[in-house]
């Protein structure tokens, strides 16, 4: 499960590094998400995986008897989750409206804030 | 009661920024409101920075939970200096926002926005947990990118096209460090990691995990290779975003590298020397960017990063007065830097151009306001005994201790650069007797401006000459002041104490 996990993750920062530089601006967006997922398990991953094992102390015990699996790291994807959608829909729209008003979606040719006046 | 003020400073800005969200579309009550409520906020940075000075470093559990399961609030003298500058700059920049900002663009939320970027900055500098920081820099950034873009001109949109990428990029730099440091440790607490990151046996993994730290803060606080969003579009929105971004967002990035390698990581060699070279470069390519840049706030903005250079090289030093140096430099800087942006916002307001080339005759015009101008731009110059000088000096000095001469040359080669570049913009938009500008229809000129907008356009400017007067002429103060956060940094029992409450 570890072994397949880390794979998995290194192929998602792989291909959105690989995403965002391309020079089309949807690509850029795609990329952002795939490394936001990646980012996302790989806090899973490293929070250690442990199987039906809940973090719950028996009634008639005052300390956790057997490995349990953390639940902090799933609270911190979730925060994680909402904040990265959040951010992947302003940047549809952002997209959206640079696309509309630069007409290209092509980074290259953004390069008017760049340019020596 | 006295333990809660810390959260003051996020409560009056999440409830300013609640309040102006009910007048959404009644501009005259947002500025009035905006500007009352940073008033209010000044108070309470006070307050609160008060009540640390007097009694120390302060710390409060959300919600009860002790540390380190809850999430920790701590005020000690760095958090809470940088909370009063942000008060400071936040009361500036409102007021100015108020006099200069266009009605259509207020009615999109500029005000709402601005102060969730003002609790988000509060939160940064408070918060005593790393995951807590990260959410905070995302509040920070979600609300830099909606005051970039308010407007919608094609500059900006490209300029936020850039910025955001590598903003989030950062962010989620930001957030695989502290997947490695929580998987290493199993904390999240600052405090506590201090001791568990001392305790793990894989070393290699810690150097990779504090080098993954350094590029997602360096990447937000603009250093040597990884600068290249910030003049890209710092130009772009109104001059009273630029004021706030170049005062205050690139330094939250250095208050979050100066925290984490004096609190969590220690500092060896190998990271002491990149941190160095990356200051050397910071400052010879920031300085060197600027010289060729003919936009007023293009110079700004490349000053910026080469000033950062600056702070990262008391970092990269790593001796108590150097660090010292550090902070005294980042204090100056905030109240220089908005003040700047805001002297370029006014000097558009009244030419319509940001051309260096093509302005000219402004001492003539407005003599008064030329020698104000003057005072923020050559405290940035660091000509004694304004506000720049005493820090370099002792950043000179340590560098001399510690005999790092390749930073000794590059800070005086920053700041001869810093100097000539000063000078020329200077003799080009001030002495210079430049060609008539052509007139611009429809463009909100300073001087047809009723005299309540100029008024409150001047003020802050004004306001903040002499807070950066009152740090050349009692640096004597500020420099007690930046040595003994730089002693609460190097010697960080009590911030652990206070907040493990040993």
């Amino acid at each position: 499960m570890e072994v397949l996990l880390a794979i998995i993750v290194g192929t998602l920062y792989a291909a959105g590094i690989y995403m965002i530089l391309r020079r089309s601006l949807v690509k850029l967006i795609i990329g952002i998400i795939l490394l936001g997922n990646g980012a996302n398990l790989l806090i899973f991953l490293l929070g250690r995986i442990a199987k039906g094992a809940p973090p719950i102390i028996p009634g008639d015990s005052k300390v956790f008897l057997e490995a349990y699996s953390d639940p902090l790291p799933q609270a911190l994807i979730l925060t994680a989750i909402v904040i990265s959608f959040g951010l992947q829909s302003f940047a549809i729209v952002l997209v959206k409206r640079a696309h509309k008003v630069v007409k290209t979606d092509d980074l290259d040719e953004m390069n008017a804030t760049d340019e020596y006046s | 009661m006295i333990q809660q003020l810390i959260f003051y400073p996020l409560i009056v800005q999440m409830l300013l920024a609640i309040v102006l969200m009910f007048v959404w579309s009644r501009i005259g009550w947002q500025r009035v409101i905006s500007i009352v409520g940073s008033v209010l906020n000044l108070g309470v940075a006070v307050w609160l920075f008060i009540s640390v000075w007097q009694n120390g470093t302060q710390a409060v559990q959300a919600g009860n939970w002790e540390a380190p399961f809850g999430i920790t609030f701590v005020a000690d003298t760095f958090a809470a200096t940088l909370v009063l500058l942000t008060a400071i700059a936040g009361l500036a920049v409102s007021s100015f926002s108020a006099g200069s900002v266009i009605s259509p663009r207020l009615k999109f939320g500029f005000f709402p926005i601005f102060h969730f970027l003002l609790l988000g900055l509060n939160g940064a500098f408070l918060t005593g947990d790393i995951f807590n920081l990260y959410v905070w820099f995302e509040i920070i950034i979600i609300t830099s990118f909606v005051l970039l873009t308010i407007g919608g001109e094609k500059a900006q949109l490209e300029g936020a096209v850039k910025y955001f990428t590598l903003n989030v990029l950062a962010s989620i730099v930001f957030l695989t460090a502290i997947a490695v440091l929580y998987g290493l440790t199993g904390s999240l607490n600052m405090a506590d990691l201090a001791s568990k990151v001392a305790a793990v046996e894989n070393r290699t993994l810690v150097q990779v995990n504090a080098l993954l730290f350094l590029v997602g803060f360096g990447i937000k606080s603009a250093l040597f290779p990884l600068y290249f969003w910030l003049p890209a579009s710092y130009h772009t929105p109104p001059s009273a975003v630029s004021a706030i971004f170049g005062g205050l967002l690139t330094k939250v990035g250095v208050y979050a590298l100066i925290r984490v390698f004096t609190l969590i990581f220690e500092v060896d060699p190998f990271l002491e020397n990149v941190l160095l070279a990356i200051a050397v470069l910071t400052l010879f390519s920031g300085a060197v960017g600027a010289i060729v840049q003919n936009n007023i706030r293009k110079i700004f903005s490349y000053l910026v990063i080469c000033h950062i250079g600056y702070m990262i090289a008391g970092l990269g030093m790593m001796t108590e007065a150097a660090i010292a140096g550090a902070i005294f430099y980042i204090i100056h800087d905030i109240m220089v830097k908005t003040n700047l942006f805001m002297v370029s916002g006014v000097i558009y307001k009244i030419k319509a151009n940001h051309n260096i080339k093509k302005l000219g005759d402004f001492y003539a015009d407005h003599p008064k306001l030329s020698l104000l101008f003057a005072i923020p731009l050559f405290s940035l110059v660091g000509i004694p005994p304004l506000s720049g000088f005493w820090p370099k000096l002792s950043l000179i000095s340590e560098g001399w201790n510690t005999e790092n001469f390749a930073v000794i040359a590059a800070i005086l080669f920053a700041s001869f650069i810093t100097l000539f570049v000063i000078v020329k913009l200077w003799g080009e938009v001030f002495w210079k007797t430049g060609a008539k500008l052509p007139e611009v229809r429809n463009f909100p000129y300073f001087n047809k401006l009723s005299k309540f907008r100029k008024t409150q356009m001047l003020a802050p400017i004004i306001f903040l000459a002499f807070v950066t007067l009152y740090l050349g002429f009692g640096a004597g103060n500020i420099q007690s002041l930046a040595e003994r956060i730089a002693f609460e940094l190097m010697d960080n029992q009590e911030y652990i104490n206070t907040v493990l409450r040993k």
